[in-house]
C-alpha cells in the first residue's frame, strides 16, 4: 500500500515541497521519455530526409546523414568507393576499391594511383563522410510535380478557409442576434450534422460530387466542407456576448442588416474567427479520405494524396519520399511554432479538433 | 470619418489594397441584401444568413443520409439511382449473413465482418489505453514543473500532423531495415517485420493512433484538472489524506465529467479510424487491420467493381453505432454543463 500511495502521491501533487524528492524524478523521467517518443520519430524523419539513397542503405542506421565516401581517382572513368584497412600491414590507410573478387577485394591508393593491392575483403569498412543530401528537396521541384500539389493544396486550404469563415460567421450572427421563426429548428439541424461525419455518406457525396461536376476539381473538395457546426457553434457562442446595443446603434444609423453583419460584428469576432481560420486551415491542409475519393487524377493531387501515392510506386526511393514528408508538415510546424497557445486554448475551450 | 482615414493612413499601402479588395468584395451582396431586408418583415432576414450554410448542409449531409438510403436498398454497379435496380434488404442480408457470427470467414462477406471484428477490437483497445495514457500525462502535467508549456506542446504536437505524415513517419521507423530494427540487433534481439505479422500490424496500428491523439485529450483532462478549485486539496492536505485516497475519492469524481466526454469523443473517432492505417498497413496483412471504413471506401470506391449498394448499407449501419454514440455525447455535454 506504501507503494501505491507513493505513485498516487507523484500523481496528484500538484506543489513541490521545496525538496526534490523521488516523485519528482519519476515526473521528469516520463516527461523526458514522452518527448523522446512523441518527438523522437519527428526528429529522425527530419535527419533521415538529409541523407542520400547511399546513405539511407547503411545499416544499422546512423543518426546523422552519412553516406559513403567516394573518390575520384584519375585514369578510372567511375568513382570508387574509399574503404580503410583496419588489420594487416595496411592498416589504418584509406584505400578505393576497384573491385571485388571473392573474399579479396583490389584496391588502389588514391594519394598515388595505378598500382592495385589486394586485400582481404574482411579487413576493410566503408568510409563514412558527414554529408546532407539537400538534393532530395531541390529533386522535389522539378522532378516530381511538387510544386503542383502544394499549389493544389494552398489553394483549397485557402479558398474553403475563406469561405468556411463567411458561411459559419453569417449562420452565427443570424442564430445569436436575431429571433427568426425556425430559428430553433435551424439550430436544432446544424446540430444534428454532428451525427452525420463525413465517413458514413461517401457513396452519395460521391454521387453528388459527379452529378454536379465537381470530381476531379478542387472544388469538389472545397464545397462539401465549408459549412462546419463546430465553426457555427463556435462563433456564435463568441457572438452572444457582443452587445446588441452596438447592433440598436448601427440600426439607429440607418445601416444595413449586411452592413451591421461585416462591419461591426465581424471586426468584433476576430478572436473566434481567427481560431476558426486556423481550425480550418489545419483541416483542409490534412484532409485525405475526401479527396482522395473526388480527386482521381493525379495533376489535381493534394499533398496528402501525392505522398499516399509515391509510398506505394516510389517504395525504393525513401529520400525523395521523407523529403516531401518533411515539407508536408513544415507549415503546420510553423502555424504550431508561432500560434500554439491560441491553437491549445481554443481547443481546450471548444472541445474540437 | 477622420478615424477612418486615419486607420487608412496605418494601413500601410498593401494594407490598404487588401482592405479596399476586402470592403468592395463585401459590399457586393449589400443592394441585394437591402433589398430583401425592405420585403422580408419581422426578422425573416435570418434565414438569408443561415441559407448559404443550409444549403452546403442539406447538399452535403442531409441529402446523403437519403441517398445512402437509396443506395442501400438498390444494386447493381451503376452510380445514378435511376439506373439502380430495386433489391430491397438483400444487400443488408448479404453483410449480415453469417453462420457464426464470431468468426467471419464463415459469413458470406467475410470482409465486412472482419472489419467490425478488427474495429471492435481496436476501439476496445485504442480508446482504453489512450484514456489511461492521457489522464497518466494530464497528471503529470498538471503538477508543478519546470516548462509546462513545453512539455504540453511536445504531446500535442503529433496531433496537428496529417495522418498520411503520422504513418509515412512510423512506416519508416518500422521498416525491415529501420531504426528500431537496428535498435533490436543492437540489444541482440531478433528483427521483426513489423507491418507484415497480423498481430504486430493490428498493435502497431493501435499504438500510432494514440500516438497521433493522446495529445488532444490530454488538453482537454488537463483543463479539467485545472479546473477543480485548489481549497480542495488544501482541505485534504489539512485532514492528511492519503494521496491515493485523494485521487481516488476526489481528483476522478470530480474529473469525470470531463472523463466521459473524453471517452465518447474517443469513441467517436476509433470507431471510424481510416486514414493513419490505410497509409502505414493498407488493412493488411490479409484483412488483419481491415477497419469499417477501410472496408466502406474499399467496397465503394477501391475494388473492381463498385458496389455502392453494400458500402452504402454498411454506411448505414455504422451510422447508427456514431448515431447512439453522439447522442450520448450531447446528452453527456449537458449533464455536466449543467453539473458544472
Amino acid at each position: 500500500m506504501a507503494e501505491r500511495g507513493g505513485v498516487f502521491a507523484m500523481l496528484t501533487a500538484t506543489r513541490g515541497r521545496g525538496r526534490f524528492d523521488w516523485t519528482d524524478w519519476a515526473t521528469y523521467l516520463y516527461l523526458a521519455f514522452g518527448v523522446f517518443l512523441m518527438f523522437g520519430p519527428v526528429l529522425w524523419l527530419g535527419v533521415s530526409s538529409l541523407k542520400s539513397r547511399a546513405g539511407l542503405d547503411i545499416y544499422p542506421p546512423r543518426f546523422l546523414p552519412y553516406e559513403r565516401a567516394q573518390v575520384h581517382i584519375p585514369g578510372v572513368d567511375r568513382t570508387l568507393p574509399l574503404y580503410r584497412v583496419t588489420a594487416g600491414p595496411l592498416a589504418g590507410r584509406e584505400l578505393a576499391q576497384v573491385r571485388r573478387i571473392g573474399l579479396m577485394a583490389q584496391m588502389v591508393d588514391p594519394a598515388h594511383g595505378g598500382t592495385v593491392i589486394h586485400v582481404p575483403f574482411r579487413d576493410s569498412r566503408p568510409v563514412l563522410r558527414l554529408h546532407a543530401a539537400w538534393s532530395n528537396y531541390s529533386a522535389l521541384l522539378t522532378k516530381l510535380d511538387f510544386p503542383l500539389y502544394l499549389w493544389n493544396t494552398v489553394f483549397i486550404t485557402v479558398v474553403a478557409t475563406v469561405i468556411t469563415l463567411l458561411f459559419n460567421s453569417m449562420a452565427a450572427f443570424a442564430l445569436s442576434k436575431y429571433r427568426f421563426s425556425g430559428r430553433g429548428a435551424v439550430f436544432l439541424l446544424i446540430l444534428a450534422t454532428l451525427m452525420i461525419p463525413p465517413t458514413i455518406v461517401l457513396v452519395p457525396n460521391y454521387l453528388i460530387a459527379s452529378q454536379l461536376g465537381l470530381t476531379n476539381s478542387l472544388w469538389g473538395v472545397i464545397w462539401p466542407g465549408v459549412a462546419t457546426p463546430t465553426g457555427v457553434f463556435l462563433l456564435r457562442q463568441y457572438m452572444l456576448t457582443l452587445p446588441d446595443e452596438l447592433i440598436e446603434a448601427a440600426r439607429m444609423d440607418n445601416a444595413s442588416e449586411w452592413r451591421i453583419y461585416w462591419r461591426v460584428v465581424l471586426p468584433l469576432s476576430a478572436p473566434a474567427l481567427a481560431v476558426l481560420a486556423i481550425f480550418s486551415v489545419m483541416w483542409r491542409w490534412n484532409e485525405f479520405l475526401w479527396p482522395m475519393v473526388v480527386l482521381n487524377r493525379s495533376s489535381k493531387f493534394t499533398l496528402q494524396l501525392a505522398l499516399n501515392s509515391f509510398q506505394g510506386e516510389l517504395a525504393t526511393q525513401w529520400n525523395y519520399l521523407l523529403a516531401m514528408t518533411v515539407l508536408t508538415l513544415l507549415p503546420i510546424t510553423v502555424i504550431f511554432l508561432f500560434l500554439q497557445r491560441y491553437i491549445t486554448q481554443g481547443i481546450a475551450s471548444a472541445g474540437v479538433k | 470619418m477622420s478615424g477612418a482615414a486615419a486607420r487608412n493612413r496605418e494601413r500601410g499601402p498593401f494594407g490598404r489594397l487588401a482592405w479596399g479588395a476586402y470592403a468592395a468584395a463585401m459590399d457586393l451582396p449589400e443592394r441585394p441584401m437591402r433589398w430583401a431586408q425592405a420585403r422580408l418583415r419581422d426578422g425573416r432576414l435570418g434565414w438569408l444568413f443561415v441559407g448559404p450554410n443550409l444549403i452546403v448542409f442539406g447538399l452535403f449531409t442531409f441529402l446523403p443520409i437519403l441517398i445512402d438510403v437509396v443506395f442501400a436498398l438498390t444494386g447493381g454497379t451503376a452510380l445514378l439511382p435511376s439506373q439502380r435496380p430495386f433489391v430491397g434488404t438483400q444487400n443488408l442480408a448479404q453483410l449480415l449473413a453469417c453462420k457464426n457470427y464470431l468468426h467471419p470467414s464463415s459469413c458470406y462477406d467475410d470482409q465486412f465482418w472482419y472489419g467490425v471484428w478488427n474495429t471492435a477490437w481496436f476501439v476496445l483497445f485504442q480508446v482504453g489505453l489512450m484514456i489511461v495514457f492521457s489522464l497518466a500525462t494530464a497528471l503529470v502535467l498538471n503538477r508543478k514543473i519546470i516548462g509546462r508549456g513545453f512539455f504540453r506542446a511536445v504531446f500535442f504536437y503529433p496531433v496537428l500532423l496529417s495522418p498520411v505524415v503520422v504513418a509515412l513517419i512510423w512506416k519508416w521507423m518500422l521498416q525491415r531495415f529501420g531504426v528500431l530494427n537496428a535498435a533490436l540487433q543492437g540489444v541482440g534481439a531478433h528483427p521483426v517485420d513489423w507491418l507484415l505479422n497480423a498481430h504486430w500490424a493490428f498493435g502497431w496500428t493501435v499504438f500510432v493512433s494514440i500516438w497521433a491523439h493522446m495529445g488532444f485529450y490530454t488538453l482537454i483532462l488537463l483543463a479539467g484538472l485545472q479546473a477543480i478549485p485548489r481549497d480542495i486539496y488544501e482541505a485534504a492536505a489539512m485532514d492528511a489524506t492519503p494521496p491515493g485516497r485523494v485521487f481516488w475519492r476526489l481528483t476522478l469524481p470530480l474529473l469525470m465529467p470531463n472523463l466521459l466526454v473524453v471517452l465518447v469523443l474517443a469513441l467517436i473517432r476509433a470507431v471510424q479510424i481510416f486514414d493513419e492505417v490505410f497509409v502505414l498497413t493498407g488493412g493488411g496483412p490479409g484483412s488483419a487491420t481491415t477497419y469499417l471504413v477501410e472496408f466502406i471506401y474499399n467496397t465503394g470506391f477501391a475494388q473492381q467493381v463498385r458496389q455502392y449498394g453494400l458500402a452504402s448499407a454498411a454506411s448505414l449501419l455504422l451510422a447508427a453505432v456514431l448515431l447512439v454514440l453522439t447522442l450520448t455525447q450531447l446528452g453527456l455535454t449537458r449533464w455536466s454543463a449543467k453539473r458544472g
